[in-house]
């Protein structure tokens, strides 16, 4: 399916999570040349006009609708839920039950292509990780918090997919840290005016700008395209070169002091950063991207400064 | 004051001094030298910093220059790409690796870096973990050594491990069996081997033996009784002599699949060179000392 070529194809493209920072960016720049079907629980008032919204939880039945009326050429899965607020409950309902209820869909109503976008946090922080793990690396990301094992649960399942249905194109895209606009806990923690560090780690960080995440999410949508695809950014900084390059001011905290405080704050409700993913700043998680820049021609073209600075975007448009 | 004057006048020529003969004329080129070859690569993934390592470099040179005077020979065998350099491990604590390292940031032309593979766990420790990344020290998984092999880096290897930095005296400059990794992964990667022989380290703490039992108690991978430690104010090394020689460079073929005994043929041929080069160097040699 090549997005440009066959305008006169006029099935749809199912977004799921369309509400979110990354799924408007991606309808802007999907809508003009496809149909586009929205997906989500929140109400979308500024959508574009030629954009069909339905606002329902895809754990209900009436999401089968929207694929019963056929004519979906794809389904790009946004909504992949990681609220550390919400139960262990709600989130194995909504990743990992509801997303087998889509890809059941999409097997029986045949629908060509199905994307997910997963995380290189599937990977999980480790002290022993090389410094680029490749696609076959294994998904070790829940070893020391359980609370990620339904995104590692997500990604497994629809891998499960990719092999079994070799007829349905399935793609896992696998970003390292999105920055942007968006609501995610690298760009809220890059927008602290004093960031927290831990004392004497300085891991490698790999960030990738959330448009460069929108254009290898059209890439996927191509014709031919399969497989799993970590997206890498521009060349990896330390952290502390990062919150230098951002004019941060950072201070480090020894890790056992953080993890208990982090750990207490958490409890009072006054972050949101849960303790355990305190890992994240303290070991290496990055991936290599060498295979979606064969197949899916992935270029970053955000450099790293303007990467980082995407995160203020927000605060000071 | 013209006799403070003069006297600070002197302690200024002679700290120049000083830094001239640890340092060499051309450090500050040494290290612009090294600068742009790293931002000319986009940056080093793994966090080598050049700023901290030249730093580090400063300290080291005391320890290369003037405590162990270490003499240098055959390294323009170095070639200009990736290399993996296979050297004897022995005296107890591995200054062998740092001074190898200074030599090829000081003596080799242009400078190179010596990447080193680290422990897992030390990537755990507070401070550890981020000077060893600033001075390119990598940890030590396989996927790490074929990466900066194909960044064209300078990989040190021991294949004796930790059984040849911690022998006993008493089997000084004899090779313990190598591993066989590093030879596998020369073949995979065709990165040419050039045999390094370290002379001076086996002699800066003088082991009498491992105490097994201590180091199991202890939980550590070996207990060396050095009796010097003991001695209030000796806890240095020994100020012996290191010579490093470097032996020309090796290209073997296959494949790094091959078995056991087919690579260990070939490993064989390394630790043997490694082994003729100590001989010879010790032959060569008048005292551990001068």
């Amino acid at each position: 399916m090549n997005l440009t070529a066959d305008a006169a194809d006029d099935r749809a493209v199912v977004i799921t999570g369309i509400c979110g920072r990354l799924g408007r960016r991606l309808t802007r720049v999907l809508h003009r040349r496809v149909r586009v079907i929205g997906l989500d629980r929140r109400a979308f008032p500024d959508r574009p006009s030629d954009i069909e919204h339905h606002e329902i939880d895809i754990r209900s039945k009436r999401t089968k609708d929207v694929f019963r009326s056929g004519g979906v050429r794809a389904l790009v899965h946004l909504g992949v839920m990681h609220n550390p607020r919400d139960s262990v409950e709600d989130h194995h309902s909504w990743n990992v039950v509801a997303f087998q209820h889509l890809l059941e869909y999409a097997e029986h109503y045949r629908v060509p292509k199905v994307v997910l976008l997963s995380s290189a946090n599937v990977y999980g922080p480790r002290p022993d990780n090389p410094v680029f793990l490749d696609e076959d690396a294994p998904l070790l990301g829940a070893g020391p918090f359980s609370e990620i094992r339904d995104l590692v649960g997500l990604d497994m399942g629809a891998q499960s997919y990719l092999w079994r249905y070799p007829q349905t194109e399935a793609v896992i895209l696998r970003p390292s840290h999105i920055l942007g606009t968006v609501h995610n806990a690298p760009s809220n923690y890059l927008r602290l005016r004093v960031v927290p560090t831990l004392l004497g780690f300085d891991p490698m960080m790999q960030v990738v700008h959330q448009d460069d995440v929108v254009s290898a999410l059209q890439a996927a949508l191509g014709h031919g395209v399969r497989g799993i695809f970590n997206i890498g950014g521009p060349p990896p900084v330390s952290l502390s070169r990062a919150l230098e390059m951002l004019e941060r001011t950072a201070v480090g905290v020894p890790h056992s002091v953080a993890r208990a405080a982090v750990d207490r704050l958490f409890r009072w409700r006054v972050t949101s950063f849960p303790a355990p993913e305190l890992d994240f700043i303290r070991y290496v998680c990055m991936v290599d991207d060498a295979r979606a820049r064969s197949v899916l021609g992935y270029r970053p073209q955000h450099g790293i400064l303007e990467t980082l600075r995407a995160v203020d975007e927000e605060r000071w448009p | 004051m013209p006799l403070l004057e003069r006297l600070r006048a002197t302690a200024r020529q002679a700290a120049e001094e000083l830094k001239t003969r640890l340092l060499g004329r051309d450090f500050e080129q040494r290290v612009e030298t090294l600068k742009a070859r790293y931002i000319g690569m986009g940056g080093d993934p793994f966090g080598f910093d050049v700023t901290t390592a030249s730093n580090a470099a400063m300290m080291l040179a005391f320890f290369h220059r003037m405590y162990f005077r270490t003499e240098v020979f055959g390294i323009e065998n170095v070639p200009s790409g990736r290399v993996l350099l296979v050297a004897n491990h022995s005296g107890q604590v591995p200054i062998d690796a740092a001074i190898v390292g200074s030599s090829l940031f000081f003596d080799a032309n242009p400078p190179r870096v010596v990447r080193a593979m680290v422990e897992k766990w030390t990537a755990t420790l507070p401070f550890v973990s981020a000077f060893f990344n600033r001075v390119g020290q990598v940890v030590g998984v396989p996927e790490n050594a074929r990466r900066l092999l194909e960044m064209g880096e300078v990989l040190l290897a021991f294949p004796e491990g930790i059984r040849g930095v911690s022998k006993p005296f008493e089997r000084r400059y004899q090779l313990e069996q190598f591993g066989l990794g590093f030879m596998r992964l020369a073949i995979e990667t065709d990165t040419p081997i050039v045999p390094v022989a370290v002379i001076g380290a086996e002699e800066q703490y003088v082991s009498l033996g491992n105490l097994k039992w201590a180091a199991r108690l202890l939980n550590l991978p070996v207990f060396p009784l050095i009796p010097q430690v003991f001695v209030p104010g000796a806890q240095m090394p020994l100020p012996t002599k290191y010579r490093i020689h470097f032996g020309e460079p090796m290209r073997f073929k296959g494949g790094p699949d091959d078995d056991d005994t087919v690579v260990s043929e070939k490993v064989w041929l390394v630790r043997q060179t490694i082994s003729d080069m100590l001989r010879r160097g010790l032959a060569s040699r008048r005292s551990v000392f001068l």
